[in-house]
């Protein structure tokens, strides 16, 4: 059952990927990525990740993307004009996505050799409680100093808004 | 009982009581704005016009299903399929009363109990403002993109304020599944004050209410909030496109999103299933009085009746109403009926709150409308967690 459900989720996860970069249409290239987010948050819940799930649906697909749409909207962007490809582009494309992938594939199985395979269930941590507890206890400092950074693009963006005002 | 089948009926009960509401919730809207604005509201069909869903559905069915040149097809068809569906799914985590006992199996009266319950409502609600979005923008019409822009913007201003004020009472319950939270708040204090979230110690959620409730206005749409709608400034908003059943969808999605949110409020800070006073100073026999003094009241005006219609509607209506009473003050029934009532209750008080304040207020302007998401609620959202977490911190 997980196993089938992963498969299905991550097909459509890696579909709606392609189909953000296909679609001509800024528009539905948004809505492919909400796809992702959607699928993605799937997985992480078949992973026992239920908090993170959740944050991840709140988050990116409600927020973050909802403002993607937004600006889309308000901008009236049209469809994106087709030019041909470079040469380049399409003699090396596939090949060279193949070498990367090959490669990636090459210094995860190096890097952590004594990584064990995934079980679906075996990870029982994903909780509210479990996830709160380790973001104030053991990464207080990092979740801090990230907290701190976002405050100060949050300043910046009023600034950068301001501007025009005086 | 097989665990898959028990899930089956659950949801097909809750689906069929929700959209029978939901129906229903539209003909009260129609009468109490009718009466206060001094009117009669739907009369004809039927006697009081009770069958007046029934004609609107019939209606909408039939009429012609257009779908104008230009628009994203695509989009257009399934906007509002994905509002709608978005509008219903978050009922499912709703809890309406405690375990119940049939043919030898116990099953809670909620479809299922998440352990991020909160967490998936504010999921559904942050996602489900596509359907509106999407629906304005391919509608290919300037009134539909001013429709789905506004309520965008909207919908991402008051989740701010909502999200936090949802969180003071999760500080006092010190979980997130929905069930949890409604046993926290049972018992009482002195015997007679009960633990709901607006009354309990060391900080009651009376604030939480109130910005909730009014950022819940502007989730739904609702007048003094529903900008995205505005019929003197943007014909119909977002679906001035849509007809027939498209356009019920959105109807629907709209009546729908606001029982949830009254049923939301009802389990965060009013106790859920929890009855008004103990059981030891008579509320189990509340549901019974209500309903014979309503039988009797209907049963009055049934031998003196105004109208000629009315000496035979009013006293059928009465049985019914003593039926009700005799109904609940059967004890192998009490058990499942009582927390239906007062969840009911709770919740159709709100849900009358929502139809009063739209016979009552005028409409925002949409500068006032942001203003005060970002100047002032989410200021007093962030304060009132910071008290919350600072009591909760000393006294408990």
């Amino acid at each position: 059952m997980d196993v089938i459900l992963f498969l299905i989720f991550a097909a459509i996860a890696v579909v709606c990927g392609i189909n953000v970069v296909v679609q001509s249409h800024p528009i539905s290239s948004a809505i492919s990525l909400i796809g992702v987010m959607g699928s993605l948050a799937v997985l992480y819940l078949l992973l026992g990740a239920e908090f993170l799930a959740a944050a991840q649906v709140i988050v990116y697909a409600g927020a973050i993307m909802v403002l993607f749409v937004f600006v889309i909207m308000l901008l009236n962007a049209g469809a994106e004009i087709r030019h041909g490809r470079a040469l380049l582009a399409q003699v090396l494309g596939i090949p060279l996505l193949f070498t990367f992938l090959g490669l990636m594939l090459y210094f995860v199985q190096h890097m952590f050799p004594g990584a064990a395979d995934v079980h679906f269930g075996g990870f029982t941590h994903g909780t509210a409680l479990d996830v709160g507890r380790a973001l104030f206890t053991h990464y207080l400092l990092p979740f801090e100093v990230v907290s701190v950074l976002i405050l100060i693009a949050i300043l910046g963006a009023v600034v950068l808004a301001q501007k025009e005002m005086e | 009982m097989n665990f898959f089948l028990l899930s089956l009926i659950k949801a097909a009960v809750v689906a069929f009581v929700l959209l029978t509401t939901l129906a229903y919730l539209q003909w009260v809207e129609r009468k109490v704005i009718a009466h206060i604005q001094v009117r009669i509201g739907p009369s004809r069909v039927g006697p009081h016009g009770l069958l007046q869903p029934l004609a609107d559905v019939i209606k909408l069915i039939t009429k012609e299903d257009l779908i104008p040149p230009y628009v994203n097809k695509f989009l257009y068809l399934t906007a509002p399929f994905f509002a709608i569906t978005m509008a219903l799914l978050s009922i499912s985590v709703i809890p309406f009363g405690g375990p119940i006992h049939i043919f030898g199996d116990s099953t809670w009266m909620q479809l299922t109990d998440l352990n991020i319950g909160i967490l998936f409502v504010l999921a559904v609600s942050s996602v489900s403002v596509y359907g509106i979005a999407l629906a304005g923008w391919a509608s290919n019409n300037k009134y539909s993109l001013m429709g789905g822009l506004r309520s965008s913007a909207q919908m991402i201003s008051y989740e701010l304020p909502l999200s936090m004020a949802v969180a003071a009472p999760l500080l006092l319950a010190n979980t997130l599944s929905l069930r949890q939270i409604v046993e926290h708040q049972s018992g009482y204090y002195l015997g007679f004050i009960p633990r709901w979230s607006i009354f309990q110690t060391p900080m009651p959620q009376i604030f939480s209410l109130i910005i909730f409730l009014i950022a819940a206005f502007a989730e739904t749409n609702r007048i003094p909030f529903d900008l995205p709608e505005a019929e003197n400034e943007l014909v119909a908003g977002y679906h001035t496109e849509y007809s027939s059943m498209k356009f019920a969808a959105f109807f629907m999605a709209e009546y729908s999103n606001m029982v949830t949110v009254c049923a939301m409020t009802t389990t965060l800070f009013l106790g859920g299933w929890l009855p008004l006073w103990p059981a030891s100073a008579g509320s189990n026999f509340v549901p019974a009085i209500v309903f014979l003094l309503a039988g009797a009241i209907a049963l009055y005006h049934g031998l003196n009746p105004v109208r000629r219609r009315d000496g035979f509607t009013l006293p059928v209506v009465a049985v019914v109403f003593f039926l009700l009473a005799a109904v609940f003050l059967i004890p192998a029934l009490q058990g499942a009926l009582l927390p239906l009532f007062w969840f009911a209750a709770k919740t159709g008080a709100l849900l009358f709150l929502f139809i009063w304040i739209r016979g009552t207020l005028p409409r925002f302007r949409y500068d006032q409308l942001m203003a005060f998401a970002w100047k002032f609620m989410f200021p007093v959202a962030v304060l009132n967690l910071l008290v919350t977490g600072l009591m909760v911190a000393l006294f408990s």
